[in-house]
């Protein structure tokens, strides 16, 4: 387990709706929750959740700290905003879902090879190197996750919308030799790893 | 008439040769049409979409945004910020929002901002153009430079989410916006009122991580089109657009359908009504051809 994971441990010892609203992006609003249902029937891949996010704030408020931070469900969430306009009591669940899921991640305790937790990385590491996202680079670093031998065949699998799209002038092939970027990239690297940093500090994830 | 002048944050699907290149094309010609002056924001940053969230977290992602606000009060003083994506849209009010709110929150994004050389007073509006042709040039001037009506052509009017939710354009239902279907009127065409696939969602970056799961949103969509005798869907986001244009041929292979349906932008509807070619509206970019707008377009 992660330091990080052990401070929280030791700071929130069997607490762990406060350690939600201290460490968790909108998290404060989880106790605002009335329990009501509205937001589980909202979410378009609802089959997909194991726990809706009506359910996520019950066990928050439970203490299922493993059960909520290993989960699969929030990896779910598509951002589609249904939730957010539908909720009565204006919970911003969206965003919550996102930070529960970010703090799993950096907690290390979300799950292995989930694939969105996966190409989320990818799409952030990606846009911070150059300052915009090389869509070229990002769907070949897509196609290669899983290794070589998946990634020729997953390439070979989409290469007829590759293709379509290099024929259509919608994707360029010389992206791969630089591409899209900003000129500032000293200045966005600096920014980001200072937001980074004051972020992980109040979080105690340092 | 004096040209309306905006600071543009393009983004990055909509740059030249980006997946949305063809809708670009398309906006510059409305633009002219409608004396509206979109300035590009100087250097502007991704966004970070949606799914930044994973890694980056919640101030490295406002900070991202942040310094696009940063650039265009620094550069374009006085102007509206406006996107032409839904998710950069989305992700800059997000920020320009959760900044206000929070006075400590954004010392700390200024205290990152510095590492930029940059500083927000957080004064910017962060608008999309959408809002822009309904609220400043409004539908009245818009249906006055429509000179090839296009009539005969049955669109289904596809909102999708991010345009939609969680401010949408102001007047408008969540569950039911009407504005799209108005814009298919005024281009002399016919919406498909109860088309009631219009705010579903496409899956979102989900469509790459859970391919699967987000082509039965998708096959929803286009199958409804379809039911409802629509020649094609027309929207107003680039993801949607992507998503449910790209992916067709993935579920014919997989489901046996035989889906064909074209997928275009407001803005390419709007071209050709207003004379402009099937180029100009950046036709050529279609994946799935649009051939009987093309059509329209050679008349
Ligand atoms: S809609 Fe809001 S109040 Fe109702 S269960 Fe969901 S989060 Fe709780
Ligand atoms: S934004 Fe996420 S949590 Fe909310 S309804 Fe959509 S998928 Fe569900």
């Amino acid at each position: 387990m992660s330091d990080a994971n052990n401070r929280a441990l030791g700071a929130y010892r069997s607490n762990f709706l406060k350690e939600v609203e201290a460490n968790v992006e909108e998290g404060h609003w989880v106790k605002m929750c009335m329990q009501c249902g509205v937001c589980a029937g909202s979410c378009p891949l609802g089959p997909h959740w194991q726990h809706s996010p009506q359910k996520i704030f019950m066990m928050i408020r439970a203490g299922k700290r493993d059960e909520v931070l290993t989960s699969d469900s929030m990896w779910m969430c598509t951002s589609c905003y249904n939730c957010i306009v539908r909720c009565p009591r204006k919970l911003p669940i969206t965003h919550i879902m996102h930070g529960l899921a970010n703090y799993a991640h950096r907690l290390g305790l979300a799950p292995k090879g989930q694939p969105t937790r996966e190409i989320a990385k990818l799409f952030w590491d990606n846009l911070v190197k150059t300052g915009r996202v090389n869509e070229l680079k990002f769907s070949l670093a897509m196609y290669f996750k899983d290794g070589f031998g998946q990634g020729i065949k997953n390439a070979m699998a989409m290469q007829g919308v590759g293709l379509g799209l290099v024929k259509a002038k919608r994707l360029n092939p010389l992206e791969l030799l630089g591409g899209h970027g900003c000129k500032d990239k000293a200045g966005i690297h600096k920014m980001v790893a200072k937001a980074r940093e004051i972020e992980d500090r109040r979080k105690g994830l340092a | 008439m004096a040209k309306k002048q905006y600071a543009f944050y393009p983004g990055c699907s909509s740059q030249k040769k980006a997946s949305a290149d063809n809708f670009l094309r398309s906006i510059d010609v409305v633009c002219q049409k409608l004396d509206v002056q979109l300035n590009e924001i100087p250097d502007w940053n991704c966004c970070g979409a949606s799914i930044g969230y994973g890694e980056g977290g919640e101030l490295p992602r406002l900070v991202i945004s942040a310094r696009n606000l940063a650039l265009a009060e620094k550069n374009l003083p006085g102007q509206d910020m406006v996107s032409v994506c839904p998710a950069c849209w989305l992700a800059t009010r997000e920020a320009g929002e959760r900044l206000h709110e929070s006075d400590s929150l954004l010392a700390e994004a200024n205290e990152a901002l510095r590492e930029a050389g940059l500083d927000l007073k957080n004064e910017v509006k962060s608008r999309h153009f959408v809002e822009v042709l309904i609220e400043d040039v409004g539908f009245e001037v818009m249906q006055q430079q429509v000179v090839k009506p296009l009539e005969g052509l049955k669109l289904a009017g596809y909102v999708g989410c991010q345009t939609n939710r969680p401010f949408g354009i102001v007047g408008e239902s969540f569950e039911n916006p009407r504005y799209l279907d108005k814009m298919v009127e005024m281009v002399g065409a016919q919406p498909m009122e109860t088309y009631d696939q219009k705010v579903t969602c496409c899956g979102g970056a989900l469509a790459f991580s859970e391919p699967e799961k987000s082509q039965k949103q998708i096959r929803d969509i286009v199958e409804s089109a379809y039911d409802h005798g629509a020649d094609m869907i027309v929207t107003p986001c680039q993801l949607c657009q992507a998503n449910v244009e790209i992916y067709q041929s993935e579920i014919n292979k997989k489901q046996g359908t035989r889906f064909n349906m074209p997928v275009v932008y407001y803005t390419q509807l709007m071209t050709i009504a207003y004379g402009g070619s099937a180029t100009e509206a950046g036709l050529d970019g279609q994946f799935i051809r649009a051939e009987k707008l093309e059509k329209l377009a050679g008349k």
